[in-house]
């Protein structure tokens, strides 16, 4: 649609020579602007460049869930999406979720049902429960959802449903629910 | 993951005069599969070209009804459209039955109906895949093979594997056609049917799409008045691949439509065998799972596509 802005950007690419490219990103509202090999994940450009290992590297397959981030406002999975294909996208992984010494509030839920042992699916399971809540008030069906054109309960089984691309070793799922449960209650 | 060059494109006919242009090069765009194929080395391109922005990110009325839904059109967004909750529930059912929240977040719906199958053999590099490796032969059909995931129909002697989306079902049984751009910039528009290729001899050839053609969007017809429904069988709750799936439009008639997912490769569906819908599953799969040629692991999934269809009629 854009001739001029296209072969622009078809003569950068050749210009660099092709195996990294730069990239600029947002993380947790401080700009970043790297070179990267085209190969880096953005689960990887996060822990190994900005040293941000709160985003924990479990399947690396999109299994597990451990990886969880939010860009641009939506859960992902970190480790199936490349760096480079981020540019300019604002994202939000756990470290900036707490502001100053307040947690947020699903930070806090998660420590008062004590929904976790280990911890290490855990920053995935805070990102993703966040998006959950909000995909569940803008009317995102799910698969357990009964009516398609109705506002979202908040049940046991949409939540369930809808966090099943977490996975949890330790089997916290019982009270992971509670705490999840919680916050959407308060939400409400 | 070998290394690979990368580039944006801002057009769809640009995107595809570069894919033919450039040796081993491939689309991206939610990367949920290829990046996963990547690296396991079983998909090396050498270049990589970004078709997120390219602008198909819309869904749009068409003049006969229906609406055009963007090949960069997320299956999250896809599935809660209030268009697709309302007049193509068939639709918003199947693709929240597939993947998880995250990557429904990043497919596109020009990806899901690109993915390759999940078939364990493709997946493992050490063993012979005729679809990964043409020629190197099928473990799937080895001595003690585990083909309990594996297609019944539709398959052949070089490959028994499934295509895995669901989506793809629920636009079989919608009649959708697919839009492309070829690398000349001319577009065509394919049929579901006409789009998916069974295996016979060359299992590595999937779809009809030309060297560097892009799926440019999917197109539903007018909306089917009656009763639509997607029920996946699988080994657990919820996030796993379909052993059987059923799609189901009945009309207030009393007639409608089936498709298959989990049994064939690609989405399985028979104009004729709709016509037994009337009678009920039994003569209705009669029709449409004729010729089966299931595996001793998996010929289970004959009587379970018949009992899933017979729960899906019995719950009205």
């Amino acid at each position: 649609m854009n001739p001029p802005s296209s072969v622009q950007r078809r003569d950068d690419t050749l210009r660099s020579g092709a195996e990294s490219s730069s990239v600029s990103f947002v993380v947790n509202g401080a700009r970043h602007d790297v070179e990267l090999d085209n190969r880096t994940t953005l689960l990887d450009a996060l822990r190994e460049r900005l040293k941000l290992t709160g985003t924990k590297k479990g399947c690396d397959h999109g299994q597990c869930g451990a990886c969880t981030v939010s860009v641009n406002g939506e859960r992902i999975n970190a480790c199936l999406t490349l760096a480079v294909m981020h540019d300019g996208d604002d994202i939000l992984t756990i470290e900036g979720r707490a502001a100053a010494d307040q947690l947020d509030p699903m930070q806090q839920a998660f420590i008062d049902h004590d929904a976790f042992q280990c911890g290490y699916c855990t920053p995935g399971q805070i990102c993703s429960a966040s998006a959950v809540l909000e995909e569940m008030q803008a009317g995102f069906p799910s698969h357990v959802t009964n009516d398609l054109t109705a506002p979202i309960e908040i049940t046991d089984a949409e939540i369930r449903e809808r966090m099943s691309g977490n996975l949890c070793r330790c089997g916290a799922y019982s009270n992971i629910l509670k705490a999840i449960t919680q916050v959407a209650k308060e939400r409400a | 993951m070998r290394a690979f060059s990368y580039e944006r494109v801002s057009d769809p006919a640009q995107a595809a005069a570069r894919a033919a242009e450039v040796p081993g090069a491939k689309f991206i765009a939610g990367g949920t599969n290829l990046l996963d194929l990547m690296k396991h080395e079983i998909e090396i391109p050498q270049h990589l070209i970004d078709v997120t922005g390219t602008g198909l990110n819309d869904i749009t009325p068409t003049s006969g009804g229906g609406l055009r839904v963007g090949a960069m059109v997320r299956n999250s967004g896809l599935a809660a459209d209030p268009r697709i909750r309302r007049d193509y529930g068939v639709l918003s059912r199947a693709l929240v039955s597939g993947a998880s929240g995250q990557l429904r977040n990043k497919a596109t719906t020009g990806g899901n109906l690109l993915q390759r199958t999940r078939c364990p053999y493709f997946y493992d590099t050490a063993m012979p895949c005729n679809k990964r490796a043409p020629g190197a032969g099928c473990a799937a059909l080895g001595d003690g093979a585990t083909s309990r995931q594996l297609g019944i129909i539709g398959t052949s002697d070089r490959c028994i594997a499934t295509h895995p989306s669901d989506m793809a079902v629920a636009l079989r049984v919608l009649d959708a056609d697919i839009e492309t751009v070829m690398p000349s910039g001319k577009t065509r528009r394919l049929t579901l049917d006409e789009f998916y290729r069974l295996p016979g001899d060359t299992p590595e050839v999937e779809n009809a799409l030309e060297p560097g053609e892009m799926i440019t969007a999917v197109v539903l017809p007018a909306p089917v008045e009656g009763r639509h429904a997607y029920y996946k069988v699988r080994d657990r709750a919820s996030y796993a691949f379909a052993l059987v799936s059923v799609a189901l439009i009945k009309t207030p008639d009393g007639s409608g439509r089936v498709a298959l997912g989990g049994v064939a490769p690609k989405p399985w569906r028979r104009e004729e065998a709709d016509a037994a819908l009337p009678k009920g599953a039994t003569a209705l799969m009669e029709r449409l799972l004729n010729g089966a040629r299931p595996t001793q692991e998996n010929a289970f999934k004959l009587t379970l596509a018949e009992r899933t269809l017979a729960a899906l009629l019995a719950q009205e």
